[in-house]
């Protein structure tokens, strides 16, 4: 570390060598400075959007795995053994990849926080560095030019080569999350976690339990027809009956309609 | 003496508080050393903590070299293995 804050300073000395007029190196180094803080800045809503999107993906698996409890719970009722195990046995899969997001999620935070505090810290030692700058140039002698200019970068090209691997590590690490975001995002989209906005095609569970639920209420349409057409004689008591035996029959298929949307 | 945490900030240390660091530092090499990660994070995020504990914090618009600098919180021992002085990471 000694070794990279000095090879920068050798840098910002080489720079200083060259110029006509040392004072220009000062206006050079404050250009720099002014967009290495633009580059914070930036990395701070790189790291903040990935952020957001981490945050919609853990919300997409939540509804996701809720939506698997309540299938699970489903078969359950209907005596499918089968399909509950299947459904708890993605749900907990997904819960892999929820802990994962977690994690994630919190490291993401971390890094907002700190490149939020290191930008800050730039700014406040960019404008002393402005002061320094224009003080300096408003008295200088050419007789004292190299050594108090010189001077004048003591501090900043430290703090600037910090903050610069600061955003470098974030973005490296937006980088490697952001590529595991997109593998989620393709999970979810291929249907291997199926889409909870309603877009795409139900999934297997949620149709056999459609086609089980519809079975029942063609059954029970049928029942209520053959007793209409054996009872016809007396069409008052049977009605009344027809109604009784529908109602019941209605219900499992609404459920799942008010659970998918 | 003024330090650097990387990532952070630079706090400022009298000789006595340098002292008790440098315990901390001679753990943070052994630790290195060891090549055991957990060990090693352990180690540096204690002496982190000394700094930022037993420090005062230079203003931010303050504009100073450090003496010393040490590797960011999260570093692994690979991160920090090729900073390492024969000392140490705190000279002397």
């Amino acid at each position: 570390m000694k070794r990279m804050g000095m090879v920068f300073r050798a840098k910002a000395n080489k720079a200083l060598d060259r110029a006509e007029d040392p004072r220009e190196t000062l206006d050079y180094s404050y250009q720099k400075q002014l967009e290495l803080l633009q580059k914070v800045r930036r990395g701070v809503a790189d790291v903040a959007t990935s952020r957001k999107r981490l945050e919609l993906q853990m919300n997409q698996l939540q509804q996701q795995s809720d939506k698997l409890q309540g299938q699970a719970q489903k078969a359950l009722e209907m005596n499918r053994e089968d399909l509950a195990r299947e459904a708890l046995t993605r749900r907990s899969g997904l819960h892999e990849q929820q802990t994962g997001l977690q994690q994630q999620h919190a490291a993401l935070q971390a890094e907002e926080e700190k490149l939020t505090t290191a930008s800050q810290r730039l700014q406040a030692k960019v404008e002393s560095f402005r002061t320094r700058k224009e003080s300096l140039k408003a008295t200088y002698t050419a007789a004292e030019a190299q050594t108090k200019i010189g001077e004048a970068f003591s501090g900043i090209s430290e703090e600037m080569s910090d903050v610069g691997l600061a955003v470098q590590r974030a973005e490296d690490k937006t980088a490697s999350m952001q590529a595991r975001a997109g593998a989620i995002d393709e999970l979810i989209a291929s249907g291997a976690l199926e889409d909870v906005s309603g877009t795409t095609p139900q999934d297997d569970i949620a149709l056999e339990l459609d086609r089980m639920s519809s079975g029942s209420e063609v059954e029970g349409e049928l029942a209520a027809m053959k007793a209409q057409l054996s009872g016809s004689g007396t069409p008052k008591e049977i009605s009344g009956e027809a109604v009784g035996a529908e109602a019941p029959t209605e219900t499992p298929e609404q459920k799942p309609e008010g659970e998918q949307s | 003496m003024i330090i650097r945490i990387m990532g952070e900030g630079q706090w400022t240390f009298d000789d006595t508080g340098v002292e008790r660091l440098n315990e901390l530092d001679a753990k943070v090499e052994s630790a290195v050393d060891s090549g055991d990660d957990a060990t090693f994070a352990a180690a540096l995020s204690e002496l982190l903590d000394a700094v930022r504990a037993e420090g005062t914090p230079v203003p931010a618009e303050e504009l100073v070299d450090s003496d010393l600098i040490l590797p960011p919180s999260d570093s692994t021992i690979d991160d920090v293995q090729h900073l390492l002085a024969d000392d140490g990471l705190i000279p002397g």
